[in-house]
C-alpha cells in the first residue's frame, strides 16, 4: 500500500475493515506526520499517548468483527472541545493549564466509536478570528503557498488548525465550529471540505461556547464522503443540550449519489458583491455550468436582506460572546492574575481578564457589554434579532418557492498572507459575508473546493440546504466535487 | 452616536477587564468604527417583526425536576486557581 496519510476516511475504514492495514499502522503514519509538522503549528496539544491507546483498542475491536465506521481512524480535535484529561484551552491564556474532568458529547461518541485522537488543533482565540491570528498559541501557517512565494498564508479561522491540518494529513479529518462561517472558510483556504450542520443537529455540550444561538460544530474532511461518515457520527439528540434536536439522523452517506438531476438550486443575485475578485466570479460561474451539466435546474433568486447579516451578527455574536465569557473571572478554572496588596475581588476579575483574554476578544465582550447595556439594549440587540429574523424569511420564502438548495461563493478571496488583514477588525470581518447568513438562520452550509486561483491557491464554493437536509446540501457538493475534479494538493515544505 | 473615553471606560468596568488609562481613547476609536459599521442597521424596517429568540422552531424538552448530577466536589474543583477545604478561594468580598 502506498502512504498511509493519503487514504481518505471511506478508504481507511474500507482497508481497516478488510485488514489491509491496522489502526496502529494508520496511528503510526500520522504521528509521524504531526512530528514533522511543526512549522505549520496547526497540532499545539499533541496527544500521542491516548493515541496509541485508543488505536490497540480499536485494533482489537475489528478483530472482533465490531468496527463502526470511525473505528480506528486518526482525527484531530479543535481546542474549543473539552476532552477529558487533555488541555482544552479554546486558543486562549485565560483558559491556560484547563484540563476538564469531562468529555464533550462530540468527541465521546467518536471515541465510542472508536476514533483516535493525534491531538488538539490550533485556532483563532475563543473562536472569534478568521485568520487564526488571535490564537494565544500564535497563528497556524497555511500548507498551501502562492505560486513560487514562500509567503507565510493564513489557513483562515477559527478552525485554522483543523483545516491546515487535514490539508497538510496530520488527521484524516477533523472536528471544527462553526458561529460565523470558521468552518467553511477555513475549508476554502486550504482545499478542504467544511460542513456546518443546521443549528441543533450536533450537540453543543462540551464545547466551549462562543455565541449559543450561532454555534455548531461540524467535520472538516479532504472528501464530501469524507465529511458525510464523520458528520454522521457526530450528530443526534443529546439530553444534556436542550438546543439538539430529538431527530432522526438520516444516513448522510448512503444519500450521496452524485445525481442532481431536476433539484433547483438558486443563486442570490445579493451574493455578486461590488469589487469581487473576478476569479471568484468565475468560480462561481463554474459552478453553476457543473451543476447545469448534472442535470440541476438554476434559478435566480433573491435574498434582499443579505447585506445587514454581517452588522447584525457583530451584534448579536458579541452580545452572546459577552455574557458566555463572564465565567471566566480566575475563580473556577484557568488563569487568575497576581494580585496586589489590598486588592478586592474585582480587582480580580479584572486582571485576570485583561491578562488572560487578547485583543480581539476584550473588543468583542465590551462590544457585547455596550449593546447590551441599559439604553441601548433596543437600539443594537433587539434591532439585530428583528433583522435576524428578516435574514431567517429571506431563505424560508425562496425554499418555499421550491428552491432545494443555493450556490454561492465561500469566501471574497482566497487564502491571505499572514498579517495583512490584523489591523483592520471590520476588514477581517468581511471575511464572512457570505457564511455569516447560513448561521443567523441556523441553516446547514457546506464549502467544497472547486478550483485554483491564478496563483494555484485553492478556492471553494458554498452549498446552502433546507433545514435539516445536511444529505441534500452533500450530494449537491458531491455533484460538484464530482466535476471540479478537484485533485491539486499543496507541495510538502514544512 | 460616538462613544467617548469616558463611555469607554465605563464599559470596560462592567465588562470587568482592566483598561489602562492611556489605552482607553484608543479602545473607544475601535468601538466607534465597529459600532459605525452596525450603525446599517438603522436602514433597515424592522416594523412589526418579532425579534428573533430562536432559530429553529422547537419547543424545549422538560424532564423531571429531580437531581442527575453532583456529588463530585474533587472533579469541580480540580481546575480551581486557587481551592481549599472543598471551597474556591477569593479575595475579601466584604470590606
Amino acid at each position: 500500500m502506498s502512504d498511509l496519510t493519503d487514504l481518505t476516511l471511506a478508504e481507511a475504514r474500507d482497508a481497516l475493515r478488510s485488514g489491509e492495514t491496522s489502526a496502529t499502522a494508520l496511528t503510526e503514519a500520522y504521528l509521524e506526520a504531526v512530528e514533522g509538522a511543526d512549522a505549520l503549528n496547526a497540532v499545539v496539544h499533541k496527544t500521542p499517548e491516548v493515541a496509541r491507546r485508543q488505536a490497540e483498542a480499536a485494533d482489537a475491536r475489528i478483530a472482533r468483527g465490531d468496527a463502526p465506521e470511525l473505528c480506528g481512524i486518526p482525527i484531530g480535535v479543535k481546542d474549543l472541545f473539552c476532552t477529558e484529561g487533555v488541555a482544552s484551552q479554546a486558543g486562549s491564556r485565560i483558559l491556560q493549564g484547563f484540563a476538564p474532568r469531562y468529555e464533550s458529547t462530540v468527541t465521546d461518541k467518536l471515541f465510542t466509536a472508536g476514533a483516535v485522537m493525534v491531538g488538539k488543533l490550533n485556532m483563532d482565540e475563543f473562536a472569534m478570528g478568521s485568520s487564526n491570528e488571535t490564537s494565544t498559541y500564535g497563528p497556524v501557517t497555511n500548507p498551501w503557498r502562492a505560486g513560487n512565494s514562500d509567503a507565510a498564508l493564513t489557513p483562515g479561522g477559527s478552525s485554522g488548525g483543523s483545516a491546515a491540518a487535514v490539508a497538510a494529513r496530520l488527521c484524516v479529518a477533523a472536528l471544527g465550529t462553526d458561529t460565523g462561517g470558521s468552518i467553511r472558510q477555513p475549508a476554502a483556504f486550504t482545499g478542504t471540505v467544511g460542513v456546518k450542520p443546521t443549528y441543533g443537529r450536533v450537540s453543543r455540550w462540551g464545547i466551549v461556547a462562543f455565541a449559543s444561538s450561532l454555534d455548531q460544530a461540524g467535520p472538516m474532511t479532504r472528501t464530501v464522503r469524507d465529511g458525510a461518515i464523520l458528520l454522521g457520527a457526530m450528530a443526534g439528540h443529546d439530553p444534556k443540550d436542550s438546543t439538539s434536536a430529538d431527530l432522526p439522523v438520516p444516513d448522510f452517506e448512503s444519500a450521496l449519489t452524485g445525481d442532481v438531476r431536476g433539484k433547483v438550486i438558486g443563486i442570490p443575485k445579493e451574493y455578486r458583491m461590488e469589487g469581487m475578485p473576478s476569479e471568484i466570479e468565475q468560480l462561481w460561474q463554474d459552478g453553476v455550468t457543473m451543476l447545469r451539466d448534472a442535470g440541476a435546474e438554476i434559478r435566480d433568486i433573491s435574498l434582499p436582506h443579505t447585506k445587514y447579516a454581517l452588522p447584525a451578527y457583530y451584534v448579536v455574536a458579541p452580545a452572546e460572546a459577552s455574557s458566555n465569557l463572564a465565567r471566566y473571572d480566575g475563580v473556577r478554572f484557568g488563569h487568575r492574575a497576581a494580585l496586589d496588596q489590598g486588592d478586592g475581588i474585582v480587582d480580580m476579575y479584572e486582571k485576570t481578564r485583561a491578562e488572560g483574554f487578547g485583543d480581539e476578544v476584550q473588543r468583542r465582550v465590551m462590544i457585547g457589554t455596550y449593546v447590551l447595556s441599559a439604553g441601548f439594549y433596543d437600539a443594537y440587540y433587539n434591532r439585530a434579532r428583528k433583522v435576524r429574523t428578516l435574514i431567517k424569511r429571506d431563505f424560508e420564502q425562496v425554499f418555499d418557492a421550491g428552491v432545494d438548495a443555493i450556490l454561492t461563493p465561500a469566501t471574497p478571496s482566497a487564502a491571505f498572507e499572514l498579517g495583512q488583514a490584523q489591523d483592520d477588525p471590520i476588514q477581517m470581518y468581511l471575511n464572512d459575508v457570505f457564511t455569516v447568513t447560513v448561521n443567523m438562520a441556523g441553516l446547514p452550509g457546506a464549502a467544497v473546493p472547486a478550483g485554483l486561483d491564478r496563483r494555484g491557491l485553492p478556492l471553494g464554493l458554498q452549498i446552502i440546504g433546507r433545514p435539516w437536509d445536511e444529505a441534500g446540501m452533500m450530494n449537491v457538493a458531491q455533484a460538484i466535487e464530482d466535476r471540479a475534479g478537484f485533485v491539486a494538493r499543496p507541495e510538502k515544505w514544512w | 452616536m460616538s462613544i467617548d473615553t469616558e463611555t469607554a471606560r465605563r464599559v470596560a468596568h462592567l465588562a470587568r477587564i482592566r483598561v489602562e488609562e492611556d489605552r482607553l481613547p484608543a479602545l473607544a476609536g475601535e468601538f466607534n468604527a465597529i459600532l459605525g459599521f452596525i450603525e446599517q442597521l438603522q436602514e433597515v424596517d424592522v416594523d412589526g417583526v418579532e425579534p428573533m429568540t430562536s432559530v429553529t422552531p422547537q419547543r424545549l424538552k422538560r424532564r423531571e425536576d429531580v437531581v442527575t448530577d453532583g456529588n463530585q466536589p474533587e472533579a469541580v474543583l480540580a481546575n480551581a486557581p486557587d481551592a481549599r477545604e472543598g471551597f474556591f478561594a477569593v479575595p475579601k468580598v466584604v470590606e
